[in-house]
């Protein structure tokens, strides 16, 4: 496992996973469809998760990949709300368009 | 330690009391135990002066839980607010009896998330409480399904808090690969020591960044005036008192935590962010209708207030904790005038407080009382949390900081007036309403511990 974290480099593991944090990034603010806007936020999670791993063998510590189970764990409930939010909103509007929800302006 | 089991505990007990039919139990039980657990909490703190932050601690499950006087001091707030919230709920939700148990207990767990962020000696924890938090404010935020505004606000909320909670990963992750560990104290030795790597740095500007989502302070607070005025009002009192000050508090222990000294240019752009949250919270606050919003606005000019305790970091833990007592004392008692006038209406236009000095005087005193108390007027502890607030700014140096905050106190004074004008001057447009008892006694009894803060600093002040 060391041998190919030294082949490629910790440098191209972050480089990939702030790549993909950015594609989060920018899906949550640019997509207004609130099911892709999730999903985004999970690329985000999900870009973190693939970091810590990277330097939890980096650092040959297994704290790193016990942190990741902790960050899924949270990652699950978070859209498990934010789920439920979704769907309460799609009984009111009949639609998930983000842009419908503009009641709040001022 | 015991105070973060038993808050947990707590909560679980009120779920289970739903399932025994114990509901009208559920309340007293649960502000009964609190004000137990505040009283544990209370009696462990040492009677000595602790000048550093890092002394006279004790750590629990390898370094995850280290309980020292700020974290102690902070805790006991928390349950001091989350007393009063508590107590405000069941007149708040008495057209929802069958969820009672729901929203106490989403409370109480709301309360664990808190403490856990002040206490945490590990990443791991404060993640975990970070998130606790804010997922029990999602639901929270989002508790009446059947209403478009607090559906809006419960999805604006989540998107955003879940957005700011990955900038936070994303930071947590860049240090732990800077310095190979998560845990407080040796991230702070690897700083200290020079072991840490370039990452260090950009990992803590996206934990800053995170946490600066989570405060609500300028560049990030484009969420907040619309979560506030679209969640129930018992949760944007939540919203605005307790889960701003925790993460306040939290953002301070870490930065506190992890850098011995903040490097200059990271100073100034709090400095820059502190200014600007002034600014546009108070300028915006002027021209608001809705109480509510308006609360918001002022809400994110004093995270501005709070954030000029980085200026001066070894010993303004203090300061930042009076401030935060001040302001969520407050706040509590402001919002629970807001409850007791909008109730359910789910209407908080300021015309209808129009007129409350004669139909309700009490109410009208407390609000009147809590606004001054946040504008910095004198006697109130408002005035002396920024007294020392901006003394430690001018200790620090920062004198330019210290005329915009002053500046801006002034410019506050006139949003609040406004509505303290309107409620002795004009004449009543709604007809007179009774008040239940729990709004009433928690309006008083939080002014009146802030008026006691007031007179008596010292009572918190000496143990930070």
């Amino acid at each position: 496992m060391e041998n190919i974290l030294q082949q490629i480099g910790i440098e191209n593991y972050i480089y990939l996973s702030t790549l993909l944090f950015c594609v989060g990034v920018f899906g949550v603010l640019f997509r207004r469809n609130a099911i892709v806007m999730f999903m985004s936020i999970e690329i985000m999670l999900n870009a973190v998760n693939l970091l810590l791993v990277a330097f939890s063998t980096y650092h040959q510590d297994a704290a790193g990949q016990v942190f990741v189970f902790f960050s899924m764990a949270v990652a699950a409930a978070e859209v498990a709300v934010g789920l439920a939010i979704l769907v309460a909103i799609y009984r009111n509007l009949n639609n998930i368009d983000i842009d419908s929800l503009k009641k709040l302006k001022g | 330690m015991t105070t973060l089991i038993a808050i947990a505990g707590l909560g679980i007990i009120c779920l289970i009391a739903e399932i025994f039919n114990l509901r009208k139990a559920i309340v007293p039980v649960t502000i009964i135990g609190l004000l137990a657990i505040l009283c544990l909490n209370v009696v462990s703190i040492p009677g000595v002066h602790v000048a550093n932050l890092n002394m006279e601690e004790r750590s629990f499950y390898n370094n995850m839980i280290v309980q020292n006087n700020y974290a102690i001091l902070f805790s006991s707030l928390f349950i001091l607010l989350t007393i009063f919230l508590v107590a405000l709920s069941p007149d708040f939700h008495k057209e929802h009896k069958a969820k009672l148990s729901d929203f106490i207990s989403i409370k109480l767990f709301l309360l664990a998330g808190a403490v856990a962020m002040v206490s945490f000696g590990n990443m791991a924890m404060f993640f975990l409480g970070i998130e606790i938090l804010s997922i029990s404010l999602y639901i929270l935020a989002a508790s009446e399904p059947k209403n478009v505004s607090s559906n809006e606000a419960g999805m604006k909320y989540f998107l955003m808090g879940s957005f700011a909670s990955g900038f936070i990963l994303f930071g947590i992750a860049l240090i732990y690969g800077a310095t190979g560990a998560f845990d407080i104290t040796a991230i702070y030795e690897a700083v200290s020591t020079g072991a840490a790597k370039g990452w260090f740095f950009p990992g803590v500007v996206l934990l800053t960044i995170g946490l600066l989502f989570k405060i609500a302070a300028v560049p990030f607070h484009f969420w907040a005036p619309d979560v506030y005025e679209g969640s129930p009002a018992l949760t944007t009192a939540t919203m605005s008192t307790l889960a701003k000050v925790a993460a306040m508090a939290a953002f301070y222990k870490l930065m506190r935590g992890i850098n011995l000294e903040v490097p200059g240019t990271y100073v100034t752009v709090l400095i820059i962010v502190s200014a600007l949250s002034m600014f546009v919270g108070n300028l915006t606050a002027l021209k608001q209708n809705n109480v509510k919003r308006m609360l918001a606005f002022s809400g994110i000019s004093h995270a501005g207030f709070m954030l000029m305790v980085f200026l001066n970091p070894p010993v303004t833990a203090g300061t930042l904790f009076y401030y935060a007592a001040a302001y969520t004392l407050a706040g509590i008692a402001a919002f629970a005038v807001v409850i007791s006038v909008c109730g359910d209406k789910r209407n908080e236009e300021s015309f209808k407080f129009n007129g409350l000095g004669k139909t309700n005087p009490l109410m009208a005193a407390v609000l009147t009382c809590a606004l001054l108390s946040m504008a910095g007027i004198p006697i109130f502890s408002g005035f002396f949390a920024k007294f020392f607030l901006f003394n430690q700014a001018l200790k620090a140096g920062q004198v330019a900081i210290v005329i915009i905050a002053v500046v801006n106190s002034i410019i506050s004074v006139g949003y609040y007036f406004k509505l303290i004008l309107a409620m002795y001057t004009k004449e009543s447009t709604e007809e007179k309403q009774a008040v239940p008892f729990a709004y009433t006694a928690v309006a008083v009894v939080a002014i009146l511990l802030n008026i006691l803060l007031g007179i008596f600093p010292d009572m918190v002040l000496g143990y930070l």
